[in-house]
């Protein structure tokens, strides 16, 4: 592929599609977290291609996008440290990670 | 040749990122994850992100992955459990995924993005993003910040309190 825009787009928009199938298959909660991290990659590479291709409006800088890839990156980090935590405590209290399992919360 | 770099690093994201989605073993499908994510660094670099290049690697090969391989050998005890859901769920997922798939990439390449009209040379980007940050973004990154603390926090006692058995 060549170096443009659309190329980028179009490896995150895989990244993201196979995140989202990933989360919707997975049986194991940590495989359903390994896909997460997919989604917010692809969202991520969004962010930065469109900071390299595109032009800016005058009032703002061209790192803007940048700073928001940051930001998922850290939100990333919080959300799986938070993600584990809980499926250690399931893991202690029911033995088992298998997400069809959990179903005490179904109406 | 720059182009011959971007190639290998496409493939170096995505064909990782399939076995991640289908691998049988949860193992393998973190290791994968690995090669991913360092592809996914190596494009940052590319597209003149030198800094969120290096920090991709530091935080999510560093810290997330070993994160999640922890997770991996402290669940793996007694019987392994099948991975994925049954072949109607996987289609279904499938035909889901595969729906937004098509249109994210129609709605890629048939849009009419306002590109710059010429690329600037890649300049190093650490000291602009410090600008950023503790200029416009600064009630965000200190956001940030406290979200992380708070995490912190919220993680250790949730497996402190399964721990003690409250």
């Amino acid at each position: 592929m060549s170096y443009s825009l659309q190329s980028f787009l179009i490896v995150s928009s895989l990244l993201f599609c196979l995140g989202t199938f990933t989360v919707l298959t997975r049986r194991n909660a940590i495989g359903v977290l390994m896909g997460i991290e997919l989604i917010l990659n692809g969202a991520g590479l969004n962010f930065v291609a469109f900071s390299r291709f595109l032009q800016p409006p005058q009032t703002t800088s061209l790192l803007s996008g940048q700073v928001f890839t940051l930001f998922i990156i850290a939100i990333a980090a919080a959300e799986v440290a938070v993600a584990l935590a809980i499926v250690l405590a399931l893991y202690s209290q029911m033995k088992t990670i298998d997400v069809d399992d959990f179903k005490e919360l179904r109406g | 040749m720059k182009e011959i770099v971007l190639n290998v690093f496409i493939l170096l994201t995505v064909v990782p990122c399939l076995w991640v989605a289908l691998s049988s073993s949860i193992v393998h499908a973190a290791f994968s994850l690995l090669v991913t994510l360092f592809g996914v660094a190596g494009l940052y670099v590319l597209l003149g992100a030198d800094f969120i290049g290096v920090v991709q690697v530091i935080v999510y090969i560093g810290g997330i992955l070993v994160l999640i391989i922890f997770g991996v050998m402290m669940t793996q005890r007694g019987k392994l459990l099948p991975l994925s859901v049954q072949l109607p769920g996987r289609l279904f997922g499938g035909l889901l995924s595969g729906i937004i798939l098509v249109t994210l990439i129609l709605a890629a390449s048939r849009s009419l993005w306002r590109e710059a009209a010429s690329l600037a040379d890649p300049e190093p980007t650490s000291a602009a993003i410090g600008d950023l940050l503790l200029g416009k973004y600064l009630v965000a990154f200190e956001v940030a910040s406290v979200l992380l603390l708070v995490a912190l926090v919220g993680a250790v006692l949730i497996v402190r309190r399964s721990v003690r058995g409250e």
